[in-house]
């Protein structure tokens, strides 16, 4: 059995929600979103223990890497349409249609077929692939941010969001082209085998081509001086697409990035020039998304930006691309960072729902209205920091460790500072919720069993893997 | 026999742990407190010196690849550092408010400091070492912003600020120091680390880099002048058993991380950079123990002596000899549990009388003969005076660093250092004297006349912390016979 038929799966459990969601009206709309969680959790079973026959297709990779970022896809949708019920009511109010559900069964729905996009990028090696899927995503994130039409903020973001995103794509397939001038050939693995034959001459087009991509991909992961668009989009998005955006397509870009390095491997000239570039996105991301965030009082916002800090420590495992555990640092970072950035915007979803905003004071005394959001966000925010025993230590660790191995002295020095900028920015939160008192309301705060559980979870997993380490170690083999 | 180590940090882990659940805090933490204490002293007192090496190990493999293990043992230095932690956090546990908002809360939190700087100490593998660590200063940033008094907001911010930066100069440090060791026989072993010392594996040029991150990284734990800034504002703003723990118990991890990792194994680095650490030193006696004398409160002038007296402990270190050494491993228990009692009488001071500032005590030793008392034997211990083990380990101190001297030279920087050293005795002198002065002798205004005096029933944490600090005054060979052992291996 190959794993796309994984993918046509969840395409076909998407459609036919969207189906349901037409035909159905009576139907309450929370069904749609079970029924949607149930079916991606038995497709994560499916691959867990499948068996998966490892022949290669044309342009299609099963390796190792290709399952955990589909793995990865499965379990961060299945959050968003976890938050995306606790949100419900907020769409509600800012989409208006005959019946009171209008529209709701969509915001549902088109989720998953966003991840069937992202699980098929994971296993993409061919440009072509690589573009389709990529766009599959990136058009379904166009009606999504924009979702809740009748709010200005989500319009604003969704416009936003397609102009830059329809430039970046432009950059992105500006690349292919000269990529394939030059290799006459769009799939990755074609291109390694030709690259070392490539005269000398023609290796500037190249270089150039490749620049582009990386260019596109800036955009994608949010990498400074590409990552304009992300505070308003990451503001004005509906709270679960904006979790949603921050991690499966920062991770999709990264899953491409790694294969685009890959193969240019084979040709150290312009491989260099391109770790290069990749160091300096690194610094840039790094430093921009830190000192930004600083004085940041929105949570979304200060969301938006630590984002891009975490691009940045990203980059910098990318740019140590020739390290042992490189790819690792890069797959584990992406595990931690899914687990404390999904647990934080879940928080904030519930918080924000009682509190009437998404600013850091509306999270003053949470530690009364509700000990376990607070503790738990106490948590994400402790593992955003990158604090021992949680799972954001663990990838930070290791970012400095293949760091180091490849001697890129320089981000170390940026990253220390970053670090401690982070602790800065993330303590705030954790200061709002338990040092401060409460301004506004004083009520406590409910959470929905299914939220409940969801936290629970991503709690105990972000202290397992920071206990221990083999977990993280463990996911590429 | 091995799970006595295991007790020392689960003990106080498990007690924070059910105190979550619901379990009474009071009664938990300090049965969490005594099981740490009971394992511990049978550790101390059954630690074999004569056959050295680390005793009562037991490690659990976690990522083979790597040779990451959870890997727990003693040997005389930390069996001692984990004496002092069950101690200290007894008597803080004892010390904590009976009533209190979210009394859960707060004394799981103490628990955790607890649990967490003995975990440390008992550590032998760098990940669990550095780990355990930052588990103890989560609670300890959270408790200061919560449960703290005065000024608690800002000092909660700049400990928490200055100790994560420190803490990652001190990550990227380790990893350093891992990847200097040949692909083939990388490890996380401190053990090992220490076995490859011997074979030189730690020198060249990046041992120069990786041993000024240890020293800045564990430095700033420390305290280290001019990274002392957080802890007078800190200690003053925590609450007793904070400052008991932290100022004690978990300030003790950086010297602890120095005398065990960077300094013996890369005595090169670390003799290249004596002028550095000896200059910093001086810093921290003379520069901070003069602004000590112009503290105003009682928790101030605690707080700037702990930072002064770091600088004694980083003289012995700096002394590369096995006197020095012994004498630096001798002052961090000395200094614990003197700094301990200190910040537990303050906190006694103002639970009864509300306020810590000279200007507004006096002759309170009539009201509270008792605390008097104690508080006196306190601060001749700080001083350093003879009879306490604070005396017999900065002896030691001076003896070993002003023995570096080459012979026939002129005088060198380690006598010029040891000599401020001395001069900074009169400081600390000075400033302790004053306290004493101020708050319990001279007129007594009308407002203190019927101030409680402490029991013994509350105070005799501070009895026993002071009691030790008598027995290794006359019997500082107890401790100096099971840390010599693991310090001969590097100096003599």
């Amino acid at each position: 059995m190959s794993p796309i038929l994984l993918e046509l799966i969840v395409l076909t459990l998407g459609l036919a929600l969207l189906l349901v969601e037409s035909f159905a009206d009576r139907l309450n709309r929370n069904t749609i979103a079970i029924i949607g969680i149930i079916g991606l959790a038995l497709v994560f079973l499916l691959l867990q223990f499948g068996g998966f026959s490892s022949t290669a297709v044309a342009g299609y990779t099963q390796d190792k890497a290709a399952l955990f970022f589909k793995k990865f896809a499965l379990v961060t949708t299945i959050i968003v349409l976890i938050m995306s019920i606790d949100y419900s009511d907020t769409v509600r109010k800012f989409v208006h249609g005959i019946t009171p559900q209008a529209g709701i069964g969509e915001f549902y729905s088109l989720p998953i077929l966003t991840c069937a996009g992202l699980m098929w990028m994971a296993s993409a090696t061919d440009f072509i692939l690589i573009f389709i899927s990529l766009e599959l995503v990136t058009v379904s994130f166009y009606t999504l941010v924009a979702f809740t039409r009748r709010n200005p903020s989500s319009l604003e973001a969704g416009a936003k969001y397609l102009i830059l995103g329809a430039l970046s794509t432009g950059f992105f397939i500006y690349g292919i082209t000269w990529i394939y001038g030059v290799t006459q050939n769009t799939n990755l693995t074609a291109i390694a085998k030709v690259l070392p034959s490539i005269p000398a001459s023609d290796q500037n087009g190249l270089l150039f081509g490749a620049m582009l991509v990386l260019v596109g991909l800036g955009f994608k992961v949010a990498a400074a001086p590409f990552q304009f668009w992300v505070p308003d989009v990451y503001q004005g998005a509906p709270t679960p697409i904006t979790a949603f955006l921050s991690v499966g397509s920062k991770a999709a870009g990264f899953i491409v990035l790694l294969r685009v390095l890959e193969a240019f491997q084979s040709l150290p000239a312009v491989e260099s020039k391109l770790s290069f570039a990749i160091v300096l996105l690194a610094a840039a991301t790094l430093v921009y998304g830190n000192l930004a965030a600083l004085p940041q009082t929105n949570f979304k916002r200060l969301m938006a930006y630590s984002s891009i800090g975490h691009a940045g420590y990203l980059l910098m495992a990318v740019a140590s691309f020739g390290a042992l555990d490189a790819g690792l640092a890069v797959v584990v970072y992406l595990a931690a960072y899914l687990l404390m950035t999904l647990l934080s915007f879940i928080v904030l979803i519930i918080v924000a729902k009682n509190s009437e905003g998404d600013d850091i004071t509306h999270f003053n005394g949470l530690s009364k209205r509700s000990p376990f959001l607070a503790f738990s966000l106490l948590i994400a925010m402790a593992s955003l920091a990158g604090v021992p025993l949680t799972a954001g230590f663990l990838g930070k660790f290791l970012v400095f460790k293949v760091a180091f191995e490849s001697q890129q002295f320089l981000l170390i020095v940026v990253a220390i500072i970053t670090v401690g900028c982070g602790f800065y920015y993330y303590l705030k939160v954790v200061r709002a919720m338990y040092w401060q008192t409460t301004t506004g309301t004083q009520t406590a705060i409910p959470v929905s069993l299914l939220s409940t559980i969801t936290i629970g979870a991503l709690v105990v997993l972000i202290f397992l893997f920071g206990i221990f380490p083999q977990l993280g170690a463990g996911l590429l083999s | 026999m091995n799970v006595l180590v295991h007790l020392t940090y689960l003990g106080p882990l498990v007690a924070a742990i059910l105190i979550l659940f619901g379990f009474a805090p009071r009664r938990t933490a300090i049965t969490g407190a005594v099981v740490a204490l009971i394992s511990s002293l049978i550790l101390f007192l059954g630690y074999d010196h004569t056959a050295g090496g680390y005793q009562f190990a037991s490690a659990l493999p976690l990522v083979p690849a790597w040779d990451l293990k959870f890997y727990v043992g003693v040997d005389g230095l930390n069996a001692t550092l984990l004496f002092l932690t069950s101690l200290v956090a007894l008597a803080a546990a004892w010390l904590s408010p009976r009533t209190e908002e979210n009394l859960h809360r707060y004394m799981a939190c103490v628990m955790a400091i607890a649990a967490g700087a003995a975990g440390a100490f008992a550590s032998l593998d760098l990940f669990f070492f550095y780990a355990f660590h930052e588990l103890a200063l989560i609670p300890t940033f959270l408790m200061i912003g919560i449960w703290g008094t005065g000024n608690r907001q800002a000092a909660a911010w700049k400990i928490t600020i200055y100790l994560s930066v420190g803490s990652i100069i001190l990550l990227v440090g380790l990893i350093g120091l891992y990847l200097m060791v040949p692909d083939k026989d990388r490890t996380f072993d401190i053990v090992k680390l220490q076995a490859m010392a011997a074979h030189g594996v730690f020198t060249g040029s990046s041992a120069n880099w990786v041993f000024l991150l240890l020293l800045f990284g564990f430095g700033t734990l420390v305290s280290l002048f001019p990274f002392h800034t957080w802890a007078p504002q800190a200690y003053a703003a925590a609450p007793v058993p904070v400052a008991m723990l932290h100022a004690g118990v978990l300030k003790k991890f950086g010297l602890y991380g120095l005398l065990r990792l960077a300094l013996p194994l890369m005595p090169q680095a670390a003799h290249d950079f004596t002028w550095l650490l000896l200059t910093l030193l001086v810093g921290n006696i003379i520069f901070v123990g003069l602004a000590t004398i112009s503290q105003k409160q009682l928790d101030l002038t605690l707080g700037y002596s702990s930072v002064m007296h770091m600088g004694y402990i980083f003289l012995g270190l700096a002394s590369t000899n096995l006197i020095g050494v012994n004498g630096a491993a001798l002052l961090m228990l000395a200094h614990g549990l003197s700094i301990a009692a200190l910040f537990a009488i303050s906190g006694e001071l103002r639970k009864q009388t509300g306020t810590l500032d000279y200007r507004d005590l006096g002759g309170l030793a009539k009201s509270m003969p008792l605390l008097s008392f104690l508080f006196g034997l306190a601060l001749y211990a700080s001083i350093g005076l003879p009879g306490f083990a604070n005396f017999a380990s900065e002896l030691l101190v001076f003896f070993g660093a002003f023995k570096t001297a080459t012979p026939g030279a002129a005088f060198n920087g380690y006598q010029i250092a040891t000599v401020c050293a001395l001069w900074g005795l009169v400081i600390s002198a000075v400033y302790m004297l004053r306290a004493y002065r101020s708050i319990f002798f001279g007129d007594r205004p009308s407002r203190w006349v019927n101030v409680k005096d402490v029991t013994l029933g509350l105070g005799w944490p501070v009895v026993l912390l002071l009691a030790g600090l008598i027995f290794f005054g006359f019997a500082p060979q107890a401790v100096l016979q099971k840390i010599e052992p693991g310090m001969a291996l590097f100096w003599k």
